[in-house]
């Protein structure tokens, strides 16, 4: 950012509402203001939509990633001078990513195809047929920007690298190999129960008691085995923390939480027409989902204007409130109301005394919260996991792979039918939370080590890349001398070989809501529900009198779909 | 359409449906005065198809069709090129009906009617096919139809059998896709297609595979329907099979004629009507019906495969019978001359499930006619048995009086092993290399279902998997323990053991011989007394016997014994015979001349749980020789005796047995000699 390019003038220069970053939340806030009829400036420093929510070309990946992992320059004096009626804040930037590790195995192999990969950086995630992501992108519309295939099925992984089909409807569980009769049975009825619960009926209603107590141990009630229990907690209750060890679950489910769970996930199995499993990816990966919200904002009005940095926030001198922001061009825009990405800081001018109101606010703003970190990998193979499978969810539940492990590991193997990769490659996504980057890096190391064959680092090319993370590079190769001791020693029989693969650990932070209305980062959900409902909360908080996505058409969204036969979901209205 | 809710009809759609009505009358009306003056231009067509696509329940019009086409087919200018455009309207017409209303019969028999013409393209029909059966996998309709077109196309059952297997992974609620797979699995059984040889192997899969769809939904009836299939399938005994037969293959059968003698001599020759003939017994496997001369074709010198007339030995059915007995007649000259049985000729044996006989098999014995001149001595000897312990003496295979020509009425049997009174032993039952595994698998089988159903109980409550588990432990009951309780396994097991070898045969077999008669001339009898026997099995090892002591044991019933076609002496003294009705296998027995009934229970009890088999007085116009009133009290007496032949029987230490019923006794069997010991004037 030495030389900055010339920027158009921004006209006008008064807005209702400036967005800055075009990650969900924002997109989401742009849009239902601009549907709320706001004038709306959508800004992002970034060349692409979707910020830290969006899907990147493979060169893109490593400097985005490092671009958000450096501490903040100091501010620059030029942009903190103030005028005579601001006072000019500046905005700088937060580390938030954290040891990121990028190892090249192939690199003429990527090279060649950089371009025709689209990585999700807040990977793995995916929507469930029936949940609030998809209502809203069939109430805004945003599905016309869309299209989806369904995920062929969902599996639990075991430290042997076995991966167990999990059986989550009627027909799973009757084709199913692994669980014996007696669980089919076991299964099957704890599914009516709750299937009878939803639909109201009085005589397999789940009591309030039970409702308020831990799933896990309405599920010992229930007296289902543990491997059952172990499916439905983490793998269609999607729960991220062991359940059966308080000690280091941070977010214990309660049965009203499970349950809601499952009823979502059997909504979700056989909604639309195409979609065969509960879950759903979009084509072009989870990037398009911003992109979409962004599209709809514009068609209602919203300005978009990409590649603009801004440097400093504008505040009133006597009352501390926000009035606008300075761009890097040095343009100022006024606006009522403002919405950052959680990439932006804002720090206090150096030397110069803030007016009193300011620094009450301040601290505040830039507390960090202590919500520990999700560690994510990206993994490029040439062979899928299951020979005959292209897209599948797997999950690790917690102390599956190893003693410590606290929380769930999910991975999502993405296919090139869903135009992420050049055909023929495999992307695969990984997380799970950690409370701190040795945790995380162990987490995801697990995986890796026991699905993939790592090759040796020894070409010249990689010296570079290597140099740069020396440390964790070494722990790939570390960890995986250690497993193949004890696994299978012969490395070509049958596991994916890795291509390259970036691993790194994102800081959780949340959305704030006081001075300045900041939007989170990507959590370590699969799906954005929670996401969706920060982002309605941010803009009730802007704009309480208006409606979030007035609902226009009552028509019932989910049509059949005209069957053009490759398989994909539209969501059609 | 299955699982879509029905909706309330609204205002505007009952306005539509007015206007269609309207419209249909319309079309119905001119669509009648085209039919009735046969008139078949092409708008007349066109009209009858605007009628049906509305309406596709209309079979008339799908008649008018039908005659359309043929008047059509009979013009003299057409040609395949036209036909096949008539034809192809037919489809389409069928199509655009289906489309409106899938369940309509007429439109699917119409359909099957075109096709029949011979013309159609088949894969268009499964396409068709797939698509209604997409849209409501549980279409019985498009089933059948699926069936025909299969059929008709000659696809091949497994494939079917393929996708049927995928209608039921996407969803195993499927009435129809399981009774396809209940009907394919038939045929490739019945064709004993490569990998459908055996049932034994086939049915345990299937049994795992119903097992996935019962256990994962037990409230989804289709599956338990698929199940009680299987079960079918598991007991169904697959051919009906000869197991025994009397005279045995390659035995020697000795016939002593004594006709010429004075009848006060020997008082037997005169009571019998059918003298000079030996029955041939055919034990099968299950009950069979149509064993006839047709069916089972003897050859010998000396009698006509005509003349014989096979009877079924049964309490119940009459057409039905496991037993057949036919009399062989024998000239009363010297005769040696070989007898050769063959069974199964045609296909006409069959189970009452419809299994047909299908081993074929033949067996052949000898017959020796030879005129004895008899002495007084030795005629008196079977005229009575004394059944004391002292009579009896343990056979000994190397006695010298061991060769048993045994004479008794004018038949005189003599089983040709110079060392043994039986036959060969091994020859006693026919040997099915095939049957005795077939039941392994299926006791197995049902055994596996057995505790897996008492699994699934134990999980919940469900009273389908009640039912189930009640039918499996029947049939379990029936197939490997065919006794209602313990004892009679016990019985069962017990007898097995001892006809399960010639040794242990032996030691009960024995010989009689009484202070007036020597013991060369009586046939060696088996003594089963004194072991508890409550049901009497094996028969098919014990068609031989002639003399038979079964007293003091516990017998209710003796069920099965009119097999023994050939017993002449028979002790049931000191059992629980409780009933008159419970000897009705006697009644089959016309070689049976003496009988001891004693101290068994009969008259006991006022409730007769076997009275219901027997046919009633009022339904029977005998018993000419009882006035009306002794008839009807001593009817059972009557009923049981009057065909009976004995000249000897106990009947006392029974509550029936006072003064009166002893008279009636006499008279309903002039032939009796000796009653309780007495003998009569």
């Amino acid at each position: 950012m030495e030389d900055i390019p010339p920027y158009p003038p921004i006209d006008p220069t008064t807005f209702d509402l400036i967005v800055i970053g075009t990650g969900l939340p924002e997109s989401i806030i742009a849009a239902a203001a601009s549907t709320a009829s706001k004038s709306v400036l959508h800004l992002d420093p970034n060349p692409f939509y979707g910020s830290h929510f969006s899907s990147l070309p493979l060169a893109d990946l490593p400097s985005f990633l490092s671009t958000h992992s450096t501490s903040p320059s100091p501010p620059r004096s030029r942009s903190s001078e103030d005028s005579n009626e601001f006072s000019v804040l500046d905005l700088c930037t937060r580390p938030l990513y954290s040891s990121i590790d990028i190892s090249v195995f192939s690199p003429d192999l990527l090279d060649q195809n950089s371009r025709k990969f689209n990585l999700d950086v807040a990977g793995p995630r995916v929507f469930f047929c029936a949940d609030k992501s998809i209502e809203l992108i069939l109430n805004t519309g945003a599905n016309q920007y869309m299209e989806f295939k369904s995920i062929d099925a969902t599996f639990v992984g075991d430290n042997k690298g076995n991966l167990l089909n999990v059986p989550d409807s009627r027909a799973a569980i009757f084709k199913d190999k692994s669980l014996g009769l007696m669980e089919k049975n076991q299964l099957m009825r704890f599914f009516k129960l709750v299937q009878g619960h939803m639909a109201g009926e009085q005589d397999v209603k789940i009591s309030d008691e039970d409702l308020q107590s831990p799933f896990v141990d309405f599920l010992n009630k229930m007296g289902l085995p543990p491997k059952i229990k172990s499916f439905i907690l983490y793998a269609i209750a999607m729960a991220d923390y062991d359940q059966e060890d308080t000690g280091v679950c941070r977010d214990l489910l309660k049965t009203k939480d499970g349950i809601d769970q499952l009823a979502l996930y059997n909504a979700s199995i056989g909604r639309f027409q195409n979609a065969s499993g509960a879950l759903l990816y979009p084509i072009y990966g989870q990037g398009e989902l911003s992109q979409a919200f962004c599209r709809r904002a514009a068609v209602k009005g919203c300005i978009y204007v990409l590649r603009m940095p801004v440097t400093a926030l504008l505040v009133d001198k006597d009352s501390g409130c926000y009035k606008g922001v300075r761009l890097a061009s040095g343009q100022d825009i006024f606006s009522q109301k403002l919405i950052l990405d959680p990439t932006f800081k804002v720090t206090l001018p150096s030397g110069s005394s803030p007016p009193s109101p300011l620094q009450a606010k301040l601290p505040f703003f830039s507390q960090k919260d202590d919500r520990g970190k999700i560690a994510r990998g990206i993994c490029i193979t040439m062979t899928s996991l299951k020979p005959d499978m292209s897209n599948f969810l797997v999950v690790y539940p917690p102390r599956s792979l190893f003693p410590e492990q606290a929380t769930s590991i999910r991975l999502l193997q993405i296919a090139s039918n869903l135009a992420v990769c050049p055909p023929g490659m495999f992307v695969l996504y990984i997380s799970a939370l950690c409370n701190d980057d040795d945790q995380g890096k162990k987490l995801i190391h697990a995986v890796v080590n026991i699905l993939l064959t790592v090759p040796p680092i020894n070409s010249e090319s990689n010296a570079a890349v290597q140099s740069e993370t020396a440390e964790s590079g070494c722990a790939v190769q570390d960890e995986n001398a250690e497993s193949s001791s004890t696994g299978p020693s012969d490395p070509g029989e049958g596991k994916p070989t890795l291509l390259w693969s970036a691993l790194y650990n994102q800081e959780l932070t949340l959305g704030q809501d006081d001075f300045i209305c900041s939007t989170p980062m990507p959590d370590g959900k699969l799906n954005y529900d929670d996401l969706i409902d920060a982002a309605v909360k941010l803009f009730k908080k802007i704009y309480p009198e208006d409606e979030f996505f007035p609902q226009t058409s009552s028509e019932n969204p989910e049509d059949e779909d005209d069957g053009d036969g490759d398989g994909d979901v539209s969501l059609e209205t | 359409m299955h699982g879509r809710p029905r909706k309330a009809s609204k205002p505007e759609d009952e306005a539509a449906s007015t206007a269609k009505a309207q419209k249909l009358r319309a079309l119905q009306t001119q669509f009648f005065s085209f039919h009735h003056s046969k008139i078949y231009t092409k708008e007349a067509v066109e009209l009858s198809a605007k009628l049906l696509e509305i309406n596709p329940e209309s079979y008339t019009a799908w008649n008018y069709r039908k005659l359309a086409v043929e008047h059509y087919l009979s013009q003299p200018d057409c040609n395949p090129e036209s036909v096949k455009s008539v034809l192809d309207d037919e489809l389409r017409v069928v199509e655009s009906a289906l489309r409106q209303n899938f369940k309509s019969y007429g439109a699917w028999h119409h359909r099957k009617w075109v096709l029949s013409k011979g013309h159609s393209s088949i894969d268009h029909e499964l396409r068709l096919l797939d698509k209604f059966q997409k849209a409501d996998s549980r279409n019985f309709h498009a089933w059948n139809y699926r069936r025909f077109v299969a059929e008709l196309m000659n696809r091949s059952e497994k494939d079917e059998l393929k996708y049927t297997e995928d209608m039921i992974y996407t969803n195993f609620s499927n009435y129809s896709a399981w009774h396809n797979r209940s009907v394919l699995l038939s045929a490739l059984l019945e064709k004993k297609a490569e990998g459908f040889l055996l049932k034994e192997n086939l049915l345990p899969e299937e049994y795992e595979f119903i097992h996935q769809a019962i256990f994962t939904d037990p409230d989804d009836q289709s599956g338990w329907f698929y199940h009680l299939w299987l079960l079918d399938q598991t007991v169904t005994t697959d051919h009906p099979l000869l197991v025994s037969t009397w005279p045995a293959h390659g035995s020697d059968v000795f016939l002593v004629g004594d006709r010429c003698q004075n009848g006060s001599f020997s008082p037997f020759t005169t009571v019998l009507s059918d003298s000079g003939s030996f029955p041939i017994v055919l034990y099968f496997n299950q009950p069979v019906k149509g064993v006839s001369s047709s069916t089972v074709i003897i050859e010998c010198g000396f009698n006509k495969n005509e003349e014989l007339l096979w009877e079924p030995l049964s309490v119940s059915n009459l057409q039905t019978a496991q037993v057949w007995v036919a009399h062989l007649k024998f000239p009363t000259s010297e005769l040696d001359s070989s007898v050769e049985i063959s069974v199964g000729y045609s296909k006409e044996i069959v189970s009452p499930r419809g299994s047909q006989y299908s081993h074929p098999s033949t067996f052949s014995f000898k017959v020796h006619v030879q005129p004895v001149e008899r002495d007084s001595s030795r005629v008196s000897v079977a005229e009575n048995i004394l059944w004391r312990e002292e009579n009896f003496k343990a056979y000994r295979a190397q006695s010298e009086e061991s060769i048993p020509i045994v004479s008794f009425d004018q038949l005189c049997i003599k089983n040709g092993h110079e060392s043994t009174p039986i036959v060969s032993f091994d020859q006693l039952c026919i040997k099915n290399g095939h049957e005795s595994t077939a039941s392994n698998w299926q006791t197995e089988a049902l055994a596996k279902e057995v505790e897996c159903f008492r699994e699934l109980l134990s999980l919940m409550d469900c009273k389908i998997g009640k039912l189930t588990l009640a039918r499996l432990l029947t049939a379990y009951d029936v197939m490997s323990f065919p006794f209602a309780n313990k004892l009679d396994e016990y019985s069962s097991v017990l007898l097995r053991k001892m006809t399960s070898s010639e040794e242990s045969l032996l030691q009960h077999c024995f010989q009689y011989k009484d202070s007036v008669s020597s013991a060369i001339g009586n046939p060696i009898c088996l003594r089963l007394n004194n072991l508890s026997l409550s049901r009497i099995r094996a028969f098919e090892r014990l068609l031989w016997v002639q003399i038979l002591d079964l007293s003091h044991n516990e017998l209710e019933s003796i069920e099965g014994l009119e097999a023994m076609q050939l017993l002449y002496g028979l002790s049931l003294g000191n059992n629980k015979l409780r009933s008159l009705t419970a000897l009705e296998p006697l009644r089959k027995l016309k070689s049976l001349r003496v009988l001891d009934l004693s101290y068994n229970q009969i008259g006991d009890h006022s409730i007769d749980t076997t009275r219901y088999l027997c046919s009633s007085p009022l339904s029977h116009s005998a018993g000419s020789e009882l006035n009306d009133v002794a008839l009807i009290n001593y009817w059972e007496a009557f009923y049981m005796f009057k065909d009976l032949k004995l000249n000897q029987l106990d009947i006392v230490g029974n509550t029936v047995a006072d003064e009166k019923f002893k008279s009636v006794l006499v008279k309903i069997m002039p032939s009796l000699k000796r009653l309780d010991g007495q003998l009569l004037d």
